[in-house]
């Protein structure tokens, strides 16, 4: 499975990420829109991500859906497929993409809840299906993972985590 | 497990620091985070109790300069130690690279040593990662107390399989950078 085997993300598939959440972020009206995988690493965003640090939200949000996704299997639901948080300026609304990745909608008073529902419920198909030609895809040749790149890189963690 | 990220030309690897509560996890986080270089890593986030115990994880992410094109960038994990967070710890798991296990060395805290190594096999199993092949590295922590059990006792209960070992006193830091360049230096030649 691709969440959780190695995986690679190609700069095509991410272009057509980044276009439907573009489309996304401005239907729905959104402050920005983020994408992460189930591990929470980072994927891509758009919009006004401004003082959001993307690495940390990506680990929080993931932690938060799989905290949920327990939570259901104790009330007998399967998963929650979607959660919402409320804020008093900013909302969020953060759904599941096909058991692989998550897609997070931050909206302030420009929006309202049931019209980002209503866009993520037409875009999460088409997002779900990127993911699955990714995953159905052999992983692109020619990685940097050669010897050469490897020892560099040992070379690197020496001189960094030298405490 | 790692991703390659081909558009950001980016390496993701995930690192998790497994072991009994209290034992030292989250010490070794903090002094990475005190003393890697700052421009190298991004904020230390703790869901800790008010007693500062570790309620899912502490995450720290740390970024290796670029080479030859490519940032590689480690995330850095704890779960909690206590018994009845299996499922936090289990959840943590998912999609990890590499794991340092780290063991209290205070006779008192053997059980739970031990405790704590099945339960990382039954976690992993769970998701079929196969620990034989996964990267994981022993640290045989709190080396300065007086009652720290010897090393040859530690490995005969603990590391039957002979995995690569580290001794430390996290709280000063002592063993805590040999730790995390041993199981970081795995991981990627495991991804080549
Ligand atoms: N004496 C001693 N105490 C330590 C050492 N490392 C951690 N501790 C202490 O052990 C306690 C638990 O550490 P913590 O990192 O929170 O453990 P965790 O539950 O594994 O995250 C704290 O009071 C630490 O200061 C060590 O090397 N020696
Ligand atoms: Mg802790």
């Amino acid at each position: 499975m691709m969440a959780d085997g190695q995986w690679a993300i190609a700069a095509e598939d991410l272009a057509r990420l980044d276009a439907l959440l573009a489309s996304f972020l401005s239907e729905a009206r959104l402050r920005c829109a983020l994408l992460l995988d189930r591990t929470g690493r980072f994927l891509t965003a758009a919009g006004e991500t401004g003082e959001l640090d993307p690495t940390t939200f990506a680990s929080l949000a993931a932690a938060d859906f799989a905290a949920s996704d327990q939570l259901a299997q104790l009330l007998g639901e399967a998963d929650f497929s979607s959660l919402y948080h409320a804020g008093e300026r900013q909302s969020m609304l953060l759904a599941d993409v096909g058991g692989q990745a998550i897609l997070a909608a931050i909206f302030d008073d420009r929006s309202t809840l049931g019209l980002v529902r209503l866009q993520m419920r037409a875009l999460l198909p088409q997002v779900a299906a990127v993911f699955a030609e990714m995953g159905d895809r052999a992983p692109a040749p020619g990685g940097p993972l050669d010897p050469a790149w490897l020892a560099a890189a040992a070379d690197e963690i020496d001189r960094l985590f030298n405490g | 497990m790692s991703m390659i990220n081909y558009a950001s030309r980016e390496i993701n690897c995930k690192l998790v620091y497994y072991g009994p509560g209290l034992g030292g996890k989250t010490t070794n986080l903090e002094y990475i985070y005190e003393r890697v270089n700052p421009e190298t890593r991004g904020k230390l986030i703790s869901l800790a109790t008010e007693q500062e115990r570790t309620l899912f994880f502490d995450f720290l992410p740390v970024d290796l300069g670029e080479i030859r094109g490519f940032k590689t960038r480690f995330h850095l994990y704890t779960v909690p130690g206590q018994v009845y967070y299996n499922a936090s710890r289990r959840l943590i798991l998912k999609g990890v690279d590499g794991i340092v296990f780290v063991a209290d060395s205070q006779p008192e805290r053997m059980d739970a040593n031990i405790a704590s190594m099945h339960n990382l096999y039954e976690n992993l199993a769970e998701y079929g990662y196969d620990p034989r092949t996964l990267p994981i590295v022993l640290q045989y922590n709190k080396r300065d107390l007086p009652n720290a059990l010897p090393i040859a006792e530690l490995r005969e209960q603990i590391n039957p399989d002979h995995l690569p070992e580290f001794e430390a006193t996290a709280v000063e830091g002592e063993g805590v950078f040999d730790t995390l360049k041993a199981v970081s230096k795995l991981v990627l030649k495991s991804l080549g």
